[in-house]
């Protein structure tokens, strides 16, 4: 069995708020310099998912494969599912990526292609979202395309006995157990549980690995235009409604003078 | 824009409120459309009456043993058989709620026409000029705003996030009501939902609080959630909390407010400990009142809270707590 996990290079999502900056003109978001981007965290969830499928049954699950579609990827970083424990690392790797990064359905068939290529696969794990432009839809994009089943918010995965993928799906409150046939689409969330950090050795292995590269012509692609929806603004939103800070003579006393305050405004 | 479909839900044997909010959603961008609403179900004979009195056109009701509960976690019949639907009504903007449904059935339904979704839109417009729909969606966790137009033939779909319009009257118009065969969209199922697991939710629920006290990694572990739970227990409040303290285990993950957690609407919002990423700050953004106890006077949260102390939990929360005793003692 083989699993496939779709990873997109993001910009740093943890950075404040007042950092952030976008420019209006490119569309971008344009990150603080000396910020380095990230593996989309819940694709680090995704990967550690696929590794412990891996892990805990080695007579089924015998490769892990990484996807990722982009430009100007930062090695150090896309390596970091290697370091993990993943087997190899794809890329499509095409500057034309960039003008159509919002448009899901574009990278729907970039993805669809290359997993083509590679493939087949059993089961392809994503992230729920994208921490950059949250769309949380490329996984269904892939799955109808596929003509696959799509799983969201996997919050646990095992093999069941008849070949099929047991998911913990989760809800608002509780979860769901669904059980599904493979090949798949499945999308993981945080509740999963945090990825590993990387050991030393994983980290010398990812080092001298060397990723699998492909551009939009080698997939036999070209960019789609226009696409069907498209970006026309990005903008940071008006904030700050003027904090009314209490200050007392010491932490507990502005505490104090807190609940006071609150009781005054009729709000506790 | 002429024609839309609106995809319902139903909660608790009821119309939805976050359908209702699409229909004034839809009233509000596309006045002089006609609207239709999709109810799907396996049995939808308790919420005939109330559907045919919607403010709509039409109301089409679909019903199949395969479309119980919406499909719950699987959504491969409702998939299906609203993309049929859509293959013979051929609306120009479908409509689904931000919901776990909706969420899901919405971009496969998209990409199963060819289309792809625009998620959790907080507004929706028409461009006079193309006569396509403009959204605009909160990205990079909310600290961007985007606008996105559609720009091809097919329907466009959209989800929008629930609690930024108004719930339309749940009666007063006279609609056709139609019921759609959906026999020849449903296949055989490739997925099935075996169980579903409640989490015993104690105390108030954070979606319906009107307090919520909420705590982050700046607690430092799980035993200072417990001195929330009492100052909860003493407001009638529920205790939310960060995704940070979620993931550290000191909480359940039902607790965890945020873009990808809950989202809550309470009059009073008390953050302790919580640096206020944009990412948090999206469940919260329709509290009345935002509270923040935090030691870091940079913190983000300074930004959206109405009051606020700048000053260590450890001695601010149980000053407060006392206080709100004495208060209540008075
Ligand atoms: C795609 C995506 C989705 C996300 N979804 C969510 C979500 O739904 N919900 C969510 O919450 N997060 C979410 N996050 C995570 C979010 O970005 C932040 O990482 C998280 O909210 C931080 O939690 P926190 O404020 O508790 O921790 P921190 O950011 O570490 O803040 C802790 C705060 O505690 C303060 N503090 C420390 N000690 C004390 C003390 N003794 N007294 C008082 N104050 C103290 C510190 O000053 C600091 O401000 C998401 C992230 C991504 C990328
Ligand atoms: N460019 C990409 N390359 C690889 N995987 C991607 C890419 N974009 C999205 N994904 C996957 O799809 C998930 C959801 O992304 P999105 O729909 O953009 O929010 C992510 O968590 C990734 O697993």
């Amino acid at each position: 069995m083989r699993i496939a996990v779709c990873a997109k290079q993001v910009p740093d999502p943890e950075i404040p708020a007042s950092r952030f900056k976008v420019d209006e003109g490119s569309l971008r978001a344009v990150p603080p310099p000396g910020v380095s981007p990230v593996v989309n965290g819940f694709d680090l969830n995704a990967a550690e998912a696929a590794i412990r499928l891996c892990e805990s049954e080695p007579s089924a699950v015998n490769e892990v494969t990484v996807f990722s579609a982009g430009t100007d990827f930062v090695m150090e970083v896309m390596k970091k599912p290697l370091a993990m424990g993943a087997h190899r690392l794809v890329l499509v790797d095409d500057p034309a990526l960039a003008a159509i990064e919002t448009d899901t359905s574009s990278t729907v068939r970039v993805l669809a292609a290359v997993l083509h290529e590679e493939g087949p696969f059993d089961l392809i794990l994503c992230g729920r979202q994208a921490s950059d432009w949250d769309q949380a839809q490329l996984p269904m994009g892939l799955a109808e395309t596929l003509n696959l089943p799509c799983i969201t918010l996997a919050r646990d995965l095992s093999l069941t006995g008849d070949g099929s993928l047991r998911v913990h799906r989760a809800l608002p409150d509780g979860y769901q157990v669904i059980e599904t046939t493979l090949p798949a689409v499945v999308t993981v969330s945080n509740e999963y549980g945090e990825p590993r950090y990387p050991t030393l050795r994983g980290i010398m292995t990812a080092t001298r690995q060397q990723p699998i590269r492909y551009s939009l012509a080698d997939l036999g692609l070209q960019t789609q235009d226009p696409p069907p929806l498209r970006l026309k603004r990005l903008f940071i939103p008006e904030r700050s409604r003027g904090c009314e800070l209490i200050e007392g003579e010491d932490d507990a006393d502005s505490g104090r003078l807190l609940a006071i305050r609150l009781r005054e405004e009729q709000l506790i | 824009m002429s024609k839309v479909l609106i995809c319902a839900e139903i909660e608790d044997g009821r119309v939805s409120d976050a359908t209702l909010q699409l229909a004034s959603a839809a009233l509000s961008a596309m006045p002089h459309s006609h609207r239709s609403i999709a109810f799907v179900g396996d049995d939808l004979s308790e919420i005939e009456p109330a559907a045919a009195a919607l403010p709509a056109d039409t109301v089409f009701l679909i019903e199949h043993p395969a479309l119980k509960n919406g499909d719950a976690g699987v959504f491969d019949a409702p998939v299906s058989v609203l993309s049929s639907l859509c293959q013979q009504e051929d609306p120009d903007a479908v409509l689904l709620a931000r919901t776990d449904y909706g969420s899901n059935v919405g971009p496969r339904l998209a990409f199963r026409l060819g289309q792809s979704a625009a998620q959790d839109c907080i507004d929706l417009a028409v461009n006079p000029e193309s006569g396509r729909l403009a959204v605009t969606r909160p990205v990079f966790g909310g600290n961007a705003m985007a606008v996105y137009e559609f720009t091809g033939d097919g329907p466009q779909v959209a989800v929008i996030r629930p609690g930024c319009f108004d719930s339309a009257p749940l009666s007063g118009g006279f609609p056709e009501v139609i019921r759609f065969d959906p026999a020849g969209a449903i296949c055989e199922p490739r997925a099935r939902l075996m169980d579903t697991v409640a989490a015993q939710a104690e105390g108030v629920r954070l979606q319906d609080a009107d307090i919520v006290i909420s705590g982050g990694r700046g607690l430092g572990g799980p035993e200072p959630f417990s001195r929330l739970e009492e100052l909860a227990e003493l407001l009638g409040a529920a205790v939310g909390a960060s995704r940070a303290a979620c993931d550290a285990g000191w909480v359940e993950h039902e607790r965890q407010v945020g873009l990808t957690g809950k989202s809550v609407t309470p009059s009073l919002y008390l953050a302790v400990g919580i640096s206020g990423a944009s990412q948090h700050m999206a469940g919260c953004s329709g509290a009345r009142n935002i509270v923040a106890i935090n030691n870091d006077s940079e913190a983000n949260i300074f930004q959206d809270a109405r009051y606020g102390v700048v000053g260590d939990w450890r001695q601010a929360l149980p000053a407060f707590i006392a206080a709100v005793q004495d208060l209540q003692n008075d």
